[in-house]
């Protein structure tokens, strides 16, 4: 399946765009930081949640739950949610 | 190069080495490097630009290893390590984080690391960090790897003693003023807004309340309770262990650890002036000689210089008398304010003084506070300040 990053990530991936695989998008996210080492722990808190600035779309919809199961064919987005100043 | 903040006895001595600045801002960290006079001084390119640092500290026990403690915009809180007196850096493998809570519990997260200490000098590799919400970690190896300690972060009475999330500052209640007895490694303080201070003295298995005769942030009916108090910074003395001060919500305070008891020394502050602010610094050679920056702490609490009219307050006897120390500053309409690592000291002699504030100035005084100069402006929020000498 293709992940897409958003640039807050870049330092990690190195790109905005990868393949990955896995059947849980927490299986998804713990291959991506296999290769990206810390990248996990960047999207998700101690307590598995979606940290609080960051959303993560599959297939066009929001998902907070890591453990939801993803297909080959599935696109994940992670965005940096509007925030600052 | 050396730490010159007072934390262990041999920093004591004056140095006349070139004084360094490490300054945590809300866009980044900077170094700020001075000449021997102290006179000019140099910035530093940004460090991790766009990332929150509350806290930039060096290495006393190797001269060259700098952590800081960092919330990389959407990423969350981490810390960051260079081993080469911050010329390069690099993430924490496993950066401070609670414990994952059992199912169906909620549990905690690390919203911010807040504070970075140094471990004593007989533990080279030992460091420990505070956070927000409060809570406790430790690295054994340098800062590379971190874990929660447990005495603190799970122990059944860390809600009740912190208040839970709703009972702190605004930006998150923390864990600050990580405090190691210079003679005994297991000897530890903390303060908590909010929480108070706490002590330890089998090396953070177990903690109790450290708060009689501080007063409480606002007024409750009844006895002062044990815990809940609101520091802001406090700090042992390096030749005398057992004198602690503090700056808290509620006043300026000494404590002699033998008496287990707080003295308000902020009551002989001016009145119009009050004792309330974020910062203390204490005098490395004079047990004695502290120094505040005062806050407007009145009706809805500004939190600014009040009157924008910005100054310093001194004493050389222990907080029995103070004196104004404003030569150099703004005369009026200055509206910042000093947070609580934003104030230090160098070890040369005459000591040299450094204030960050809220508005990214950056102040100094080469002759103890005698009179204040610009040294640096256009920074952004500044939350921290460590000078330290090439050694």
């Amino acid at each position: 399946m293709n992940v897409h990053s958003p640039s807050q990530l870049r330092s990690y991936i190195g790109a905005s765009l990868v393949e990955a695989d896995g059947a849980t998008l927490d299986e998804v996210l713990r291959g991506l930081d296999r290769r990206y080492p810390g990248v996990r722990f960047r999207i998700i808190d101690e307590q598995d949640r979606v940290r609080e600035q960051i959303r993560i779309f599959v297939n066009g919809e929001q998902e907070f739950d890591i453990t939801s199961p993803v297909g080959a064919r599935d696109e994940i987005v992670i965005v940096g949610a509007l925030s600052g100043g | 190069m050396v730490a010159t903040q007072p934390r262990t006895a041999k920093t004591s001595k004056s140095s006349t080495g070139n004084v360094v600045l490490l300054v945590g801002t809300k866009k980044g960290g900077f170094i700020l490097r001075g000449n021997s006079s102290r006179r000019a001084w140099t910035l530093s390119d940004p460090i991790l630009l766009g990332s929150t640092v509350h806290h930039f500290v060096l290495d006393p026990r190797d001269g060259r290893t700098m952590l800081m403690a960092a919330v990389t915009g959407h990423l969350g809180p981490t810390v960051f390590r260079s081993t080469d007196a911050g010329k390069t850096w690099k993430e924490a493998s496993r950066p401070p984080a609670f414990k994952k809570a059992s199912e169906g519990e909620a549990g905690l997260s690390v919203k911010h690391v807040f504070w970075l200490t140094p471990g004593h000098a007989s533990e080279p590799n030992v460091w420990y960090a505070g956070s927000s919400p409060q809570g406790l970690f430790r690295s054994d190896d340098g800062g590379v790897t971190w874990e929660g300690v447990a005495g603190f972060n799970e122990n059944p009475m860390r809600e009740t003693w912190t208040g839970g999330a709703q009972d702190g500052t605004p930006d998150g209640p923390k864990m600050h003023s990580i405090l190691i007895d210079p003679r005994d490694k297991r000897h530890l303080y903390i303060g908590m807004s909010s929480g108070g201070i706490f002590e330890s003295t089998d090396e953070g298995t177990s903690w109790a309340p450290l708060n009689k005769g501080c007063d409480f942030p606002y007024p409750i009916p009844g006895p002062l309770p044990e815990f809940g108090h609101d520091p802001h910074r406090a700090m042992l003395h390096p030749l005398m262990p057992d004198l602690l001060y503090q700056q808290n919500h509620a006043g300026i305070y000494r404590m002699e650890r033998k008496d287990a008891q707080w003295t308000r020394i902020g009551k002989n502050m001016p009145p119009e002036v009050g004792d309330i602010g974020f910062p203390i610094v204490l005098r490395p050679r004079d047990p004695k000689t502290v120094w505040v920056f005062h806050m407007d702490g009145t009706d809805v609490w500004p939190r600014t210089s009040p009157g924008g009219k910005p100054a310093v307050y001194v004493t050389n006897d222990g907080g029995e008398t103070w004196r104004r120390q404003a030569n150099g500053l703004p005369k009026a309409n200055a509206w910042w304010t000093v947070l609580r690592q934003a104030m230090t000291c160098d070890s040369r002699d005459p000591l040299g003084l450094y204030l960050g504030t809220t508005t990214g100035q950056l102040w100094g005084s080469t002759d103890e506070g005698g009179s204040w100069r610009l040294i640096a402006e256009h920074l952004p929020h500044i939350y921290a300040i460590e000078a330290v000498e090439p050694r």
